[in-house]
């Protein structure tokens, strides 16, 4: 379990155990703010900040609880952050503070978070609790600002928009409009375009990885045909 | 002596997905002879587009599933689909909004579901509520009947209707207008009979509602022919109607200004019996055996009345069809046939007999 080299760490939550697409946790949020970019860049960053601060306090205090009451302070733990979070969008960002509205306190109940500090957090050292955190938080960023994206593409016309509620005024003119002004499909704004979305994000994950699967099955040796395995006593290792 | 042994079904000529399927689509044909009269061409030029749409996207998916195109095509199935979608969706719409719902039926409702036989909803039904709901404007204006033009006013030719399909060109004013289900549900204030006397769909009408009423005839008759030929059983249609009917005459206040509408409109208005005879009669998205029917059947007629009454959509075939899918495994879950012989019923899910 403390063998696990800082490659592989990036590489989970990046991509192999991407907490989105993966192990699908955090979906509430996932499927609920992620109608444009700039509300799912607000939550994936809030999100991002939370869980590198959660894992490297857990870490820190992981031979200082016993396990009996460990739940509940990760949860305390996590809480406190979530606060801090809210605290500082509420000064620097309100609007969009408003507009994520309930689901900023909800990151306290990200199972993604409460997850990777019991599952990775709690046994590891702060620098690789603190860098997991890090690759999981942006693991999860990078897919609700894809399904934020795609969403508004394809649902009201528009990518960018709203900007200037997380990057000042300068960011008003990012948005764009491929589609002409009157353009608008309403289902994928509505609560059933996140599942779509992220149904298909899922499909086109699992189609890479088969691809890569088959090429690198292809670059092995190929067996000797009426090759014959040796039946033998004791270990083999 | 030896004799042959032939075992069941006793059939005399062989049944396949096929036969069915094609029979369905001719037996629309009275419903969609109706709706060209009363509406226009545009219906027509839905379900030519919708089967198009269809038969493209379903080739194109079989072959990116590795299957053989010319033996699933050959089972008409997207067709059906096709045309049923075609019929509800309002005359002279978009091209877009029939491609959009074509596509989605067949792709997502159908084939990312497993295709013909896997799909747990009513694949039209999907591309219809995915349309009603992303573009409500286009899905609710619906063509005035022939008998309600104004005068000198005749509905588009069939290159004008095409025009208009295509193009985005709008027709005259006064061509397009509400539904019977839809100018009832907004008559806010008006007892039933004051309705009845102002609106012209309702005063000019025989039983329902002026061309409503013919185009539910003719589904029924295309109904009762899939009926006769033992496509499907009566237990779904006639638990639907009759719940529908029920449910209306149970809610019926005497005509007053809530009152949800008198049980003849609701059964001869909007989709109730294209809803009874080739929605709920799918044989994949339904409940299996003949009791299970009757419980999903029912179900769908009670629903279609909570939304149209209560709902905040004037028609909602569609919907109580979506939802019953999801309740067909649980019906046929409690509803398991027994063998011959045996009383005492079990659940799907027992997996022992203590008996």
């Amino acid at each position: 379990m403390s063998e696990i080299t800082v490659s592989e760490v990036a590489k989970n939550g990046l991509w192999t155990n991407n907490p989105a697409l993966v192990q699908l946790l955090g979906l509430c949020p996932l499927l609920a703010v992620t109608g444009t970019v700039v509300n799912a860049l607000g939550l994936g960053i809030a999100t991002l900040a939370v869980l590198i601060g959660s894992n490297t306090i857990v870490s820190l205090i992981r031979n200082h609880v016993s396990d009996a009451v460990r739940l509940p302070v990760f949860v305390i733990i996590i809480a406190a952050f979530v606060t801090c979070a809210e605290l500082l969008m509420k000064a620097y960002t309100y609007e969009l503070y408003q507009i994520l509205g309930i689901f900023i306190p909800l990151i306290v109940t990200n199972c993604a978070i409460l997850g990777r500090a019991e599952a990775f957090a709690s046994k590891q050292t702060v620098a690789m609790a603190a860098f997991d955190g890090l690759m999981m938080g942006l693991g999860f960023l990078f897919v609700l600002v894809l399904l934020g994206a795609i969403r508004e593409l394809l649902g009201q016309g528009t990518l960018l928009v709203d900007m200037h509620l997380l990057f000042g005024t300068a960011a008003t003119d990012w948005v764009m409009r491929p589609f002409g002004d009157n353009y608008s499909l309403l289902i994928v704004v509505l609560p059933p375009g996140a599942f779509l979305v992220t149904g298909f994000l899922i499909a086109i994950k699992n189609a890479i990885d088969n691809a890569n699967k088959r090429r690198t099955d292809a670059l092995k040796d190929a067996p000797i045909k009426g090759a014959k395995r040796i039946r033998t006593t004791g270990h083999i290792s | 002596m030896a004799f042959k042994q032939i075992t069941s079904p006793h059939a005399h000529a062989a049944q396949n997905t096929g036969k069915v399927m094609q029979l369905v689509l001719w037996a629309t044909a009275p419903g969609l002879l109706a709706l060209t009269y009363h509406f226009g061409w545009g219906s027509l030029i839905n379900v030519l587009l919708a089967t198009a749409t269809a038969v493209i996207a379903e080739a194109a998916v079989i072959r990116l599933r590795g299957r053989s195109v010319s033996f699933y095509l050959r089972d008409y199935s997207a067709a059906v689909t096709a045309v049923l979608l075609g019929l509800a969706l309002p005359p002279l719409a978009p091209w877009w909004i029939v491609v959009v719902g074509t596509l989605f039926s067949i792709v997502i409702a159908k084939h990312l579901y497993g295709g013909l036989g896997y799909n747990p909803f009513n694949p039209a039904m999907v591309g219809y509520v995915v349309l009603l709901i992303s573009f409500p404007i286009q899905m609710t204006s619906w063509v005035t009947p022939l008998a309600l033009l104004p005068e000198g006013l005749s509905h588009p030719g069939i290159i004008e209707s095409i025009n208009i399909v295509f193009s985005g060109y709008s027709p005259a004013d006064g061509v397009t207008g509400a539904t019977p289900l839809d100018s009832f549900k907004f008559s806010d204030g008006l007892l039933v009979d004051q309705i009845y006397a102002q609106n012209p769909l309702f005063s000019e009408a025989a039983i329902a509602g002026v061309g409503w009423e013919w185009v539910n005839i003719g589904f029924l008759i295309g109904g009762l022919i899939l009926l006769a030929s033992r496509i499907f059983t009566w237990h779904g249609p006639l638990a639907m109607l009759a719940s529908l009917t029920l449910m209306s005459v149970v809610f019926w206040d005497g005509g007053s200004s809530d009152s949800p509408g008198s049980a003849m409109m609701h059964l001869f208005s909007g989709a109730s019996m294209m809803g009874a005879f080739f929605i709920l009669t799918d044989p994949v998205s339904s409940a299996v055996s003949n009791r299970g029917r009757l419980i999903y059947g029912a179900l769908i007629g009670v629903l279609v009345y909570i939304i149209r009454a209560w709902g905040n959509y004037p028609d909602a075939v569609a919907f109580a069809v979506l939802l019953a899918n999801f309740a067909a495994p649980f019906i046929d879950n409690y509803t398991l046939p027994r063998t011959y012989g045996h009383t005492d019923r079990r659940r799907a899910t027992e997996k022992e007999e203590d008996s």
